[in-house]
């Protein structure tokens, strides 16, 4: 082993290096499909986005719709639940941030940013607990919004928290007005 | 077989595992540094390429699992989703599928290398047994495997070859409803052939641990057949034969990838694109081409029972080549004569797999009866016949002697011209 | 040495018949289809995109009242390597069909416009009610149809020209024609066609007329025309990623070409310093 080590290193190095690494490369190529396939495949992702249609809706009436596996509530708020959530100040909340994907990340949580500019009688979020995930109860709670079983969160008329132990407002879905009475979620 | 490595832990961590679990000087005793003859041809390569077969078959399955439904009336619909919906699903189903017919075409090369260099012989008899077993574990295998797409070969293909276990006496109907978990082919049978289908591989997988410790006790056999004599007939396993083998693999993944992705369903059925239907029998039923001349041993008995006595026969009575062949001499590199049978089998083997797609009709009847007792004459008549009448040609003393014999010749016939 | 080497020829040769297989021609048995040369054929075979929508025209506006296709849904007409109609136009095909959902609030089922998520409509609830709205034949489910057909028989032609999936449509779609004099009358309310692989009396009437058809981009509707398309479209839904198949076979099989040669160069490299 010991003469044709000195002899040209350098060429007999580079066709090593360049077969490993050409071989590296090939593996990590090879490995991509295999972890892909656990992606969401193409009839999960056909299924990303629903369409809503508010017509039907009345004031003071709650609909739960499935997006992405997901209950989403879509509430006809009423004027009352209206005033009571602009009332509220943001110091008072647990979690000051909108929770909307639709603002930048550090939005306050103001009615307005929990809703669409004039839409604000459509509250849609949704409706899985943030604390640890379980379905809250709607018209229910000390604070006329939204009551978590599980273990005692009461969300307010936006869907905020305010007492119990989730750390986060309800999350509100991207969603858009397509009509004027019909939103896509997703 | 202890003792071969020079293993000296360079690295503090490596010595204190090792002392506490030796898995790492396993591996560099068995792995690398294991000393391998250094005449070894490139048959000699189908062994690592089988366990790359087996381990792509492995992982390739579990993730095609992930998407797919073992229930009768989902089954198809899974796989075509895979086919159409999963993120390379196409990909991961077409290698599975061409990846058992190529872990088949392997394993008959490497079956035969077996045969030709005379690798079955003591000490080397377990070995070869366990290959047998393998092979068996193979095949069920992929019977299994076939059934799960539930195509219209998938339902029928098993109705068949279930069937034939109602040919045991006595208790032959009784082993059938056993296997079916009812009074025909159906979701009980199909469930329980999904179970199987991905436990075996994990039984093929610690049977194939066994193969190669029963082989690194006396080493490997090489082309002349002569027992290794001192350091100078061999080279450590790495890098010489990895990166041989390495090749090898390359050139054999090439060609898989051929039929992958410009032949993916040549070496299957169309028909198996039809759903299963219980009512509607497909004209020609025919197994997967691995199983072809199998499938002609089978039906060229017309008994049904001796039929599949031959069927599995054909397997078994390659469990007692060992002693089948009197011959002192190993490789048919020095055996003139049963070098010819040799070749009379394989082709032999060849034509049973063309009956084997062929109706049991005519011509091919008779073709496939005369290649039936061609194949079990070889073993029973032919090869204890031979070993004891044959002259063999002189062995070289050694496999060094061999490969500077050869060089002597080419560098004496380079000075004649 | 020489009875071997005769040995080896008679096998080889019995090899090449067997392989080759003989095609059938005489009355009452199967023709083979007709070759075409589709544009998708061969290892860089792409879908003709103007083809494979004329085909969809052709499906839906004839064949998809009797044949369903379960395993295709709308949004597979806007995926890339298909038709690849835009995402507009898949939707408002989609709108075009009702499609069964619920059950609502009420516990009942309801029709609802298709939407690109949605499976291709089948004609009929089921197989059963299929065959009774068609004289007790059942037309098949056509998402397959091209794979599990063969158009020729022999194990070396379906290597070079594949099995022919799409010429059997075809073949079927235009072989309707007078049954040969010498013929057996056929069962009644079937028609004759040797061309239809458990023929050669077929249930289905012949589907397809000139002009049954008026291709969106203005090309003449004839029989032969419409079958062509219809087939690609077919051969497209039984693939869909064929294409993807192909390109990424090639960079497969390049790279893999290339690393042999490199591992080939190391392993003569490493072997140089041993007697072998």
């Amino acid at each position: 082993m010991a003469a044709t080590d000195t002899k040209e290193p350098t060429r007999r190095d580079f066709l090593y290096i360049a077969t490993g690494s050409f071989a590296a490369v090939g593996a990590a190529a090879t490995l991509w499909p295999f972890i892909d396939q656990m992606n969401p495949d193409a009839s999960v992702r056909a299924l990303a986005a629903i369409e809503v249609d508010l017509a039907p809706l009345e004031e003071g009436q709650s609909i739960t719709v499935n997006w992405r596996g997901n209950p989403v509530f879509v509430r006809y708020r009423t004027g009352a639940e209206i005033e009571e959530a602009k009332a509220v100040p943001i110091d008072e909340l647990r979690d000051p941030f909108a929770r909307n994907p639709a603002l930048p990340e550090d939005a306050p949580a103001n009615d307005v940013n929990r809703v669409i500019e004039g839409k604000e009688q459509y509250l849609i979020q949704i409706g899985v607990c943030t604390h640890l995930g379980c379905v809250p109860i709607g018209e229910s709670g000390d604070f006329d919004g939204w009551f978590c079983p599980c273990h005692g969160s009461h969300y307010d008329t936006a869907g905020r928290i305010r007492k119990g132990p989730a750390p986060e407002n309800l999350p509100i879905p991207p969603y858009e007005y397509i009509t004027d009475s019909k939103v896509r979620i997703g | 077989m202890s003792g071969h490595s020079t293993f000296q832990p360079k690295n503090a961590a490596v010595k204190w595992l090792d002392q506490r679990l030796p898995i790492i000087s396993l591996m560099t005793e068995h792995a690398m540094d294991f000393p391998t003859p250094k005449n070894l041809n490139y048959w000699w390569t189908f062994g690592g390429i089988l366990m790359l077969c087996l381990v792509l078959q492995i992982i390739t399955g579990i993730v095609l699992v992930m998407h797919y439904t073992p229930h009768t009336d989902l089954a198809f619909r899974s796989v075509e989703q895979i086919m159409r919906d999963v993120n390379y699903g196409w990909l991961l189903r077409y290698m599975h599928a061409n990846g058992a017919s190529f872990f088949f075409i392997a394993v008959y090369i490497h079956i035969f290398r077996g045969l030709y260099y005379g690798s079955y012989k003591a000490p080397r008899e377990v070995l070869w047994i366990l290959g047998v077993i393998i092979l068996l574990v193979m095949m069920a295998t992929a019977f299994m495997g076939y059934v799960l797409p539930w195509g219209q070969m998938s339902f029928w293909g098993a109705k068949v070859i279930t069937n034939l276990f109602s040919a045991v006496p006595f208790v032959g109907d009784s082993i059938v409803t056993w296997l079916w978990g009812g009074f025909s082919v159906d979701n009980p049978t199909l469930q329980r052939f999904f179970s199987l289908h991905y436990l075996l591989p994990f039984v093929l997988a610690g049977i194939v641990v066994l193969h190669v410790w029963a082989l690194h006790v006396p080493g490997n056999n090489n082309p002349t057949g002569v027992d290794v004599k001192s350091g100078a007939d061999t080279v450590p396993f790495h890098p010489y034969y990895t990166i041989k083998d390495g090749f090898a693999i390359m050139v054999f993944l090439a060609v898989y990838a051929l039929f992958v992705f410009y032949l993916p369903n040549y070496l299957g059925h169309p028909i198996n694109y039809e759903v299963a239907d219980p009512l509607k029998t497909p004209s020609h039923i025919v197994p997967e081409w691995y199983f072809l001349p199998f499938y002609a041993i089978l039906r060229s008995i017309p008994d049904k029972l001796l039929g599949v006595v031959a069927m599995f026969g054909s397997i078994l009575v390659l469990v007692i080549v060992p002693w089948l062949d009197t011959s002192k001499v190993r490789s048919a590199s020095y055996r003139p004569i049963y070098r010819q049978f040799f070749w009379l089998l394989a082709i032999d083997c060849v034509v049973l797999g063309i009956v084997g797609a062929k109706p049991p009709e005519g011509m091919w009847l008779i073709i496939g009866r005369i290649a039936t007792a061609y194949y079990f004459v070889h073993f029973l008549v032919i090869l204890p016949l031979v070993g004891l009448m044959e002259r063999p040609r002189p062995l070289p003393s050694s496999i060094s002697e061999s490969v500077l014999g050869k060089k002597k010749h080419d560098a004496q016939a380079q000075a004649a011209e | 040495m020489n009875k071997i080497r005769t040995l080896i020829a008679i096998a080889g040769l019995s090899a090449m018949a067997a392989l080759s297989g003989t095609p059938a021609q005489a009355a009452g048995e199967v023709h083979e289809a007709e070759d075409i040369d589709f544009s998708f054929e061969g290892p860089f075979g792409l879908f003709d995109r103007a083809q494979l929508q004329r085909g969809f025209q052709v499906y839906k506006e004839v064949c998809s009242v009797c044949h369903s296709m379960n395993l295709v849904h709308y949004r597979n007409l806007g995926d890339p390597g298909g038709p690849e109609f835009p995402e507009a136009q898949v939707k408002a095909i989609a709108g075009t069909v009702q499609v069964e959902d619920g059950p609502d609030d009420q516990g009942e089922m309801f029709m609802r416009p298709g939407e690109p998520a949605d499976a291709f409509v089948a004609p009929f609830p089921n197989d059963a009610a299929a065959r009774v709205a068609n004289g007790g034949a059942l037309p098949p489910d056509l998402s397959l149809i091209t794979k599990s057909r063969e158009g020729w028989t022999g194990t070396f032609r379906h290597l070079v020209d594949g099995i022919g999936g799409p010429e059997y449509v075809h073949a079927v779609l235009t072989g309707y024609e007078e049954p040969p004099a010498d013929l057996e009358e056929g069962p009644p309310g079937k028609f004759y066609n040797p061309y239809f692989s458990a023929g050669p009396w077929i249930s289905m009437p012949p589907p397809l007329n000139d002009g049954a058809v008026e291709y969106a981009d203005g090309t003449e509707a004839t029989v032969d025309q419409m079958s062509r398309d219809v087939s690609a479209f077919l051969a497209w839904a039984a693939e869909p990623k064929m294409e993807q198949r192909k390109q990424l076979g090639f960079k497969v099989i390049i790279y893999l070409l290339i690393l042999s040669i490199l591992l080939y160069l190391t392993k003569k490299k490493l072997w140089s310093r041993i007697e072998h």
